[in-house]
C-alpha cells in the first residue's frame, strides 16, 4: 500500500458567466495514489459541502475517456501531464506528495465559462450541425459490408472518428483555433463513400461556422495534436484545407 | 467578387495567402543569395555591380520585383490581421502554461520573428535599395564597366559594428521563422503525406540553416577581412 498524499489545489472559481472569477486555494489530504483526478475533486467537494461551501463545478460524464465531457487545464496542460488520456483517466500517482496543482477552465472566446471549471462548448455542436453529418433516410441499418471501402481509408476515417470533441485542441492552441476538431470531423466523412455526396458543401459550411464562432486561425504549431487525448494527427488539418480549397474552386 | 473575398477572407483563406507569399519569398531568397555571393568573386565588385544593374533593369525581373514588394506587404498585413484575430480568440489567458511540452518556440513566435524580419527589411532596403534605385543621398562611384559601384557601398556599410550586428539579428530571426515556416507553408496548402512530408521537413530545416548562414557570411567576412 503506497503512502497517502497531500496536495494544494489552486482552482479557478467563477460564480457565473457574467461575474468575475478568481483563483482559490484548497488543501486535500489522505489521497491514495490510485485515486483518479476527478475522484480527488469529489473528495474536495465533499469537504466543501460539509463546510457549507459551494462545491467546485466541473464537467464529467462517462469517466472512462469516451464522452469528451471532462475538460480541465491542469498545471498548464489540457487533461493534465499524462499523454493521450482525458482528465477522467488521469490518476493522482503522477503528482508528487505535497505538489501544488493549478486547475483552470478551457480558455477561449468561443468557450465562455458557465461556472467555475465548466465551459460552454456548444460552438462545437454548431460546427457539426453546419455539415458534420450525412443525409440519409433512417430505417433499418444498412449492412455494414454492403458498401466496399478501401482499407486505408477505413482506417484513416476511424482515426479521425476517434475525436471525442472535448476541446483540448482549442484549449491548448495559442490561437484558440478549432482546426483540429473541425478537420477531424471533415476528414472522417470525406474519407468514406457515404460522406461523398455532401463533401464540398460540408467543408465550406463547417469552416464558415468555425470562423463565425470566433475561434482563432491555425499557425501549425502542432500543440493540438500533441495534447489530443485521442492522438488525432495534424494531417487531418491538411486534408481539411485540401477539401476546402477543392470545394471553393469547383463549386 | 464575394466568392473571392469569402474564400480569401476565411481563416484558411488568409493562411493560404500567407503560405503562397511566404513560399514566393523563400524562392526569392535563394536567387537573392546566389546573386549576392558574387561579392566574393574577387574582381573588386565588377560582377556584383553588373548583377545589381541587371536586377533593377531587366523588364521581367522588374515585373517580378513588384510582385515581391506586394508579397512582403501582403504577408505582413495578413500576419498582423491574423495576430489580432488570434488574440481576440483568447481574451483570458492561462495562469500556468507549459507550451514547450507541446510545440516549438519558433512555431509560437512567428509574429515576433516576422516583426523582427520586417524591421530588418526596412533597414536593409533603406541602406542599399533606396540608395541604388532612388538616390538616397549616397554619391555612387563608377566602376571599370561604367556601372555604379554598389559593391563599394556594401563594403562601407559592413564596416559598422552595429550594422553587422543588426544583420545577424535579422538573419537569426529569419532562420527561426523558416525553421517553422517552411514546412508550415506546405501543411497550410494541404500538402501533408507520409511519403513526402519528411522530405519537406528536412528540406525546410536545411534551408533555415543554410540560407541565413549564407547571407550572414557576407557582413561577417567583409567586417573582419575586407577594409
Ligand atoms: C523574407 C521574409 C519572409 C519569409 C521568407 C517568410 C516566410 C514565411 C512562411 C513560409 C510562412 C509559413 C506560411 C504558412 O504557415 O502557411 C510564414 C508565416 C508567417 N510569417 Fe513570414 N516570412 C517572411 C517575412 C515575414 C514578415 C515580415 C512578417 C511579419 C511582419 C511575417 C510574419 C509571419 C507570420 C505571423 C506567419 C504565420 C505563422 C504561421 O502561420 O505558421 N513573415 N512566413
Ligand atoms: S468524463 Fe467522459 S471522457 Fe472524461
Amino acid at each position: 500500500m503506497e503512502k497517502e498524499r497531500t496536495y494544494t489545489l489552486k482552482i479557478w472559481r467563477q460564480p457565473n458567466a457574467n461575474m468575475k472569477g478568481a483563483f482559490k486555494t484548497y488543501k486535500v489530504e489522505d489521497i491514495s495514489p490510485g485515486t483518479s483526478f476527478l475522484e480527488m475533486l469529489d473528495i474536495l467537494n465533499d469537504q466543501l459541502s460539509e463546510n457549507g461551501e459551494d462545491p467546485v463545478h466541473f464537467d464529467h460524464d462517462c469517466r472512462e475517456g469516451i464522452c469528451g465531457m471532462c475538460s480541465l487545464f491542469i498545471n498548464g496542460r489540457p487533461h493534465g501531464p499524462d499523454e493521450e488520456i482525458t482528465v477522467c483517466q488521469l490518476h493522482m500517482r503522477v503528482f508528487k506528495d505535497g505538489a501544488k496543482i493549478t486547475i483552470e477552465p478551457w480558455r477561449a472566446n468561443a468557450f465562455p465559462v458557465i461556472k467555475d471549471l465548466v465551459v460552454d462548448r456548444s460552438a462545437f455542436d454548431r460546427i457539426v450541425q453546419a455539415g458534420g453529418f450525412i443525409s440519409v433516410n433512417t430505417g433499418a441499418a444498412v449492412d455494414a459490408n454492403a458498401i466496399p471501402i478501401q482499407k486505408v481509408n477505413a482506417e484513416l476515417a476511424m482515426d479521425a472518428a476517434a475525436c471525442i470533441g472535448c476541446g483540448a485542441c482549442v484549449a491548448v492552441c495559442k490561437n484558440a483555433s478549432a482546426m483540429l476538431f473541425t478537420a477531424a470531423k471533415v476528414s472522417q466523412l470525406a474519407l468514406l463513400p457515404q460522406g461523398d455526396i455532401e463533401r464540398k458543401e460540408r467543408a465550406m459550411k463547417m469552416v464558415a461556422q468555425m470562423d463565425a464562432e470566433g475561434f482563432g486561425a491555425c499557425t501549425n504549431t502542432g500543440a493540438c495534436s500533441a495534447e489530443c487525448p485521442k492522438g488525432i494527427d495534424l494531417s487531418v488539418i491538411a486534408r481539411m484545407n485540401r477539401e476546402y480549397f477543392t470545394a471553393k474552386v469547383t463549386t | 467578387m464575394s466568392w473571392i473575398t469569402d474564400t480569401l477572407g476565411s481563416s484558411i483563406g488568409k493562411k493560404l495567402l500567407m503560405s503562397l507569399t511566404g513560399l514566393f519569398l523563400i524562392l526569392f531568397l535563394v536567387i537573392h543569395l546566389i546573386g549576392n555571393l558574387s561579392i566574393f568573386s574577387g574582381d573588386g565588385g565588377l560582377a556584383f555591380n553588373s548583377y545589381a544593374v541587371f536586377m533593377t533593369s531587366f523588364p521581367l525581373i522588374k515585373a517580378v520585383s513588384y510582385l515581391l514588394y506586394f508579397s512582403i506587404l501582403l504577408h505582413a498585413f495578413y500576419a498582423f490581421m491574423l495576430w489580432i484575430l488570434n488574440r481576440k480568440a483568447r481574451p483570458v489567458r492561462y495562469a500556468v502554461e507549459h507550451a514547450n511540452q507541446n510545440s516549438s518556440w519558433a512555431s509560437r513566435s512567428m509574429t515576433l520573428l516576422g516583426s523582427l524580419i520586417f524591421i530588418f527589411l526596412i533597414m536593409h532596403l533603406k541602406d542599399f535599395w533606396w540608395q541604388f534605385k532612388f538616390g538616397g543621398g549616397y554619391e555612387f562611384e563608377i566602376d571599370a564597366n561604367g556601372n555604379r559601384d554598389l559593391y563599394k557601398l556594401v563594403i562601407l556599410q559592413f564596416q559598422y559594428t552595429y550594422v553587422v550586428i543588426a544583420y545577424l539579428i535579422g538573419l537569426t530571426a529569419l532562420a527561426f521563422h523558416l525553421w517553422h515556416g517552411f514546412q508550415s507553408a506546405f501543411q497550410t496548402l494541404g500538402l501533408n503525406h507520409d511519403r513526402y512530408t519528411p522530405a519537406i521537413r528536412f528540406l525546410g530545416i536545411l534551408y533555415a540553416v543554410v540560407v541565413p548562414l549564407g547571407f550572414a557570411s557576407m557582413p561577417v567576412y567583409i567586417y573582419f577581412f575586407m577594409k
